[in-house]
């Protein structure tokens, strides 16, 4: 499995992203906001990326003079870390906010933060949250082009368009694949935005969860919803596994880490049901023995490093996209 | 004395008798001192006489849950500056809710507030007491001492008490003193970290959802005590069709038991919240269409008694946040009765059953001789015109905050004069002349 088109590729690798008309979004704050001709788009730039990361000098310096701050109010080192490396190897000067330590921890506003930075003319502004809609709002405040790394349980757009290049990568195609995606749907915001990409390009989404974390009005959101875990991975051709906040929930959402992963850790007797190539993915951090079985994690089907990789390419082509060469407005 | 005024050809509209009928009202010494729907009404020397064909005269409107943020947050609203509010919207009285800094919940406090609104406002402001002792939710308020002092009513404006037993001890303590409680209605523990109606939008959103259980199940406790202690109980605002029917079904065993809504439910939806507005975040939340269809109904069926403005001033600091960290609240004095008139434009309510539950069915409620256009009755008086279209514009608001959720609305129908106790203190013409 995993050939597909990586070679293909690489071959235009070093070329120019510039074969692609002006991206029409000033910001990336959802997936919501895109086409589905846009997201290919994105998908078709990030593709041009993977090899830059793999030469020996990881440098296609189009961003080169262009600022970009991480303003990152949740910590996160691997996502914070993948923009990071995305945009250094793009040329960029990149700046990490560390927010604990800066006066933002002292009762400042967003928007007094959004107007300060927004004084030391950025190109562009990677945020994390933790409430939902937080990103957006900044942005309104904001000359420069922002990017949404994450806002509570609303979206993570490039967690979703690396997702999809991973996937298409593996499986050559997009399109009528049967993507389950099991744990706390409730409060994943990986979720969201993976659901709205996945729909928008003809996937047949699958969500599987116990009842009390899935969210109201989500049989509007995926094809299909289940609470069986057997039932929901028969015949998938991608299993996505997310990270259960067990610190937060046991107790609460669920009783116990051990009933959890008997009925919702994926193992290899459950893995069974799903399609004999099917492949493992997962966002990260994850809990071994919480959500899947080691066995799983470390395993041929798990493609959960390829996805780390495709996620510096992802965010070197959404940076990319949205500050094209030659542009300097504020 | 101030001179007479006579109002004639209007249309004179007065729930509490059910007249709607072209006619004339003298207006003496504070008190509508003649009425006439055809024959003569005398003229004294010297009075003003206004010709109001084409304008409607109706009681002035009791708006009976306000906030303002006096004492202790006067950025935010005093009670002059909604005092003018309320004029310049037809509300010729208000219950101005217990949730200030300090809270009222002591009778030093209600007779402040009284002297306060008479030295600074036009209009009739009424102070509601906390039921409990700094809005805590724990210990009992002096009742007795609190309505000797001059409050309309107990509440504990927008905290919800959870305690059953001490709501019951609460409950019949107040009908002890024949004072009307009015309570808001959450579940805190139930509706937790919601900050949003639940359901596919929140879903959509992000936001962690409020059921409507949070309020149906406190409610249902509410009724099930008020019939229990038989006490004077206002459900503060209702807004899901449930709420409707065990309201309906406890008001068939008592006639102490009064509901009232927020406008904000009756004439939005969740989806006005669009991509995380602010102004829309309230408590109680704005629900899904269905439910606000099933609040309309209850209004034209009479289990809602009252429509009131929810009026509650937030500032840019407080409101310009993350939705989940914004604070409750929009302002709505000034739009209250055009908001309301939408229900008559759409044919959803008629025009007397809206005007009702913003006139007599609050005085009867609060025990006011207002609310009613009849011989010897204060003078608090307004006249609108029904159609007279406008857009709410920020410029305009009269308020200290500026969070109202009917920026930009396109609204029809219009306060032209607003009358407290012969007084006139707003003029649309003179308004708009400077």
């Amino acid at each position: 499995m995993a050939q597909s088109r990586s070679s293909k590729a690489s071959s235009a690798a070093a070329g120019s992203t510039g074969d692609y008309p002006p991206f029409s979004q000033r910001h990336l704050l959802s997936i919501a906001d895109l086409q589905p001709y846009e997201i290919i788009d994105l998908l078709d730039r990030a593709e041009k990326m993977v090899p830059i990361s793999r030469q020996e000098r990881k440098s296609h310096p189009t961003l080169a003079g262009k600022t970009q701050i991480n303003l990152f109010f949740e910590s996160s080192t691997r996502t914070q870390g993948s923009f990071e490396i995305a945009g250094k190897r793009l040329g960029a000067l990149v700046m990490n906010m560390a927010v604990k330590t800066s006066s933002l921890s002292k009762g400042e506003t967003l928007i007094d933060t959004a107007a300060t930075l927004n004084a030391m003319r950025p190109d562009v502004i990677v945020v994390r949250h933790s409430a939902a809609g937080a990103v957006e709002l900044l942005s309104q405040k904001v000359g420069c082009a922002v990017i949404n790394a994450g806002d509570g349980a609303h979206e993570h757009p490039t967690q979703a368009l690396l997702d999809a290049l991973t996937i298409r990568r593996q499986k050559g195609r997009i399109s009528g694949l049967t993507v389950a995606i099991c744990g706390d749907i409730a409060n994943s915001r990986v979720v969201r935005s993976n659901l709205l990409l996945l729909g928008a390009l003809n996937v047949r989404t699958r969500v599987i969860a116990p009842r009390n974390l899935l969210p109201a009005g989500i049989e509007h959101l995926a094809t299909e919803v289940f609470t069986d875990m057997r039932k929901g991975l028969e015949g998938a051709d991608v299993v996505m596994m997310l990270r259960l906040q067990h610190e937060r929930a046991t107790g609460r959402m669920i009783p116990s880490v051990r009933e959890y992963y008997r009925f919702y850790g994926l193992d290899a007797e459950k893995l069974a049901f799903a399609k004999p190539d099917a492949i493992v993915m997962h966002p990260g951090p994850m809990n071994r023995g919480v959500e899947i079985d080691p066995a799983i994690a470390d395993g041929p089907a798990a493609v959960i490093t390829e996805q780390v990789e495709m996620g510096v390419a992802v965010r070197m082509a959404v940076l990319d996209a949205l500050l094209p060469a030659g542009d300097n407005t504020p | 004395m101030t001179q007479p005024l006579l109002i004639e050809n209007a249309r004179i509209i007065d729930p509490a008798s059910g007249m709607d009928h072209r006619g004339a009202v003298l207006i003496e010494n504070g008190l509508i001192a003649d009425l006439s729907t055809g024959g003569p009404v005398g003229v004294p020397d010297g009075a003003e006489v206004v010709n109001a064909k084409g304008l409607v005269l109706a009681p002035g409107l009791i708006d009976m849950r306000v906030f303002t943020g006096e004492p202790g947050k006067e950025y935010r609203e005093t009670l002059a500056s909604a005092g003018q509010a309320a004029a310049a919207g037809g509300i010729t009285s208000f219950v101005v809710m217990p949730d200030t800094t300090p809270p009222v919940d002591d009778g030093a406090l209600v007779d402040f507030l009284l002297r306060r609104a008479k030295a600074t406002s036009a209009v009739n402001i009424l102070p509601a007491a906390a039921i409990t002792k700094g809005l805590e939710g724990k210990d009992m308020t002096e009742f007795g001492l609190l309505k000797e002092a001059g409050a309309v009513c107990l509440s504990d404006g927008r905290k919800s008490i959870q305690s059953t037993a001490l709501l019951r001890t609460a409950f019949s303590y107040a009908a002890n003193y024949d004072m009307t409680i009015v309570h808001h209605l959450c579940d805190t523990d139930l509706a937790g970290n919601g900050v949003m109606n639940e359901g596919l939008f929140a879903t959509i959103l992000g936001l962690m959802g409020i059921p409507i259980e949070a309020e149906t199940i406190p409610l249902a406790r509410d009724l099930q005590l008020a019939l229990l202690t038989d006490v004077r109980y206002h459900a503060a605002q209702i807004s899901t069709a449930y709420s409707v029917e065990l309201v309906a079904a406890a008001k068939k065993r008592s006639k102490r038991i009064t509901c009232g809504v927020s406008i904000n439910n009756l004439a939005l939806n969740e989806n006005d919240i669009g991509r995380y507005r602010t102004f829309f975040k309230l408590s109680t939340p704005l629900r899904c269409e269905d439910e606000r269809q099933a609040v309309i109904d209850g209004l034209r069926n009479g289990t809602i008694d009252t429509i009131h403005s929810d009026h509650d001033p937030q500032d840019v600091e407080v409101k310009r946040q993350p939705f989940a960290e914004a604070s409750d609240g929009a302002i709505g004095l000034e739009t209250l009765l055009a908001a309301a008139l939408r229900l008559v434009h759409s044919d959803d309510v008629d025009i007397k059953t809206i005007l009702r539950a913003m006139t007599s069915r609050p005085a009867e409620i609060l025990g006011l001789d207002s609310g009613r256009i009849a011989k010897g009755a204060p003078a608090d008086v307004i006249l609108f015109d029904l159609d007279y279209p406008w857009q709410v514009t920020e410029t305009q608001i009269r308020s200290r905050s500026r969070n109202t959720s009917f920026e930009g609305a396109r609204l029809a129908g219009k306060v032209m004069r607003t009358i407290v106790g012969g007084q006139t203190v707003f003029s649309h013409e003179t308004e708009t002349a400077t």
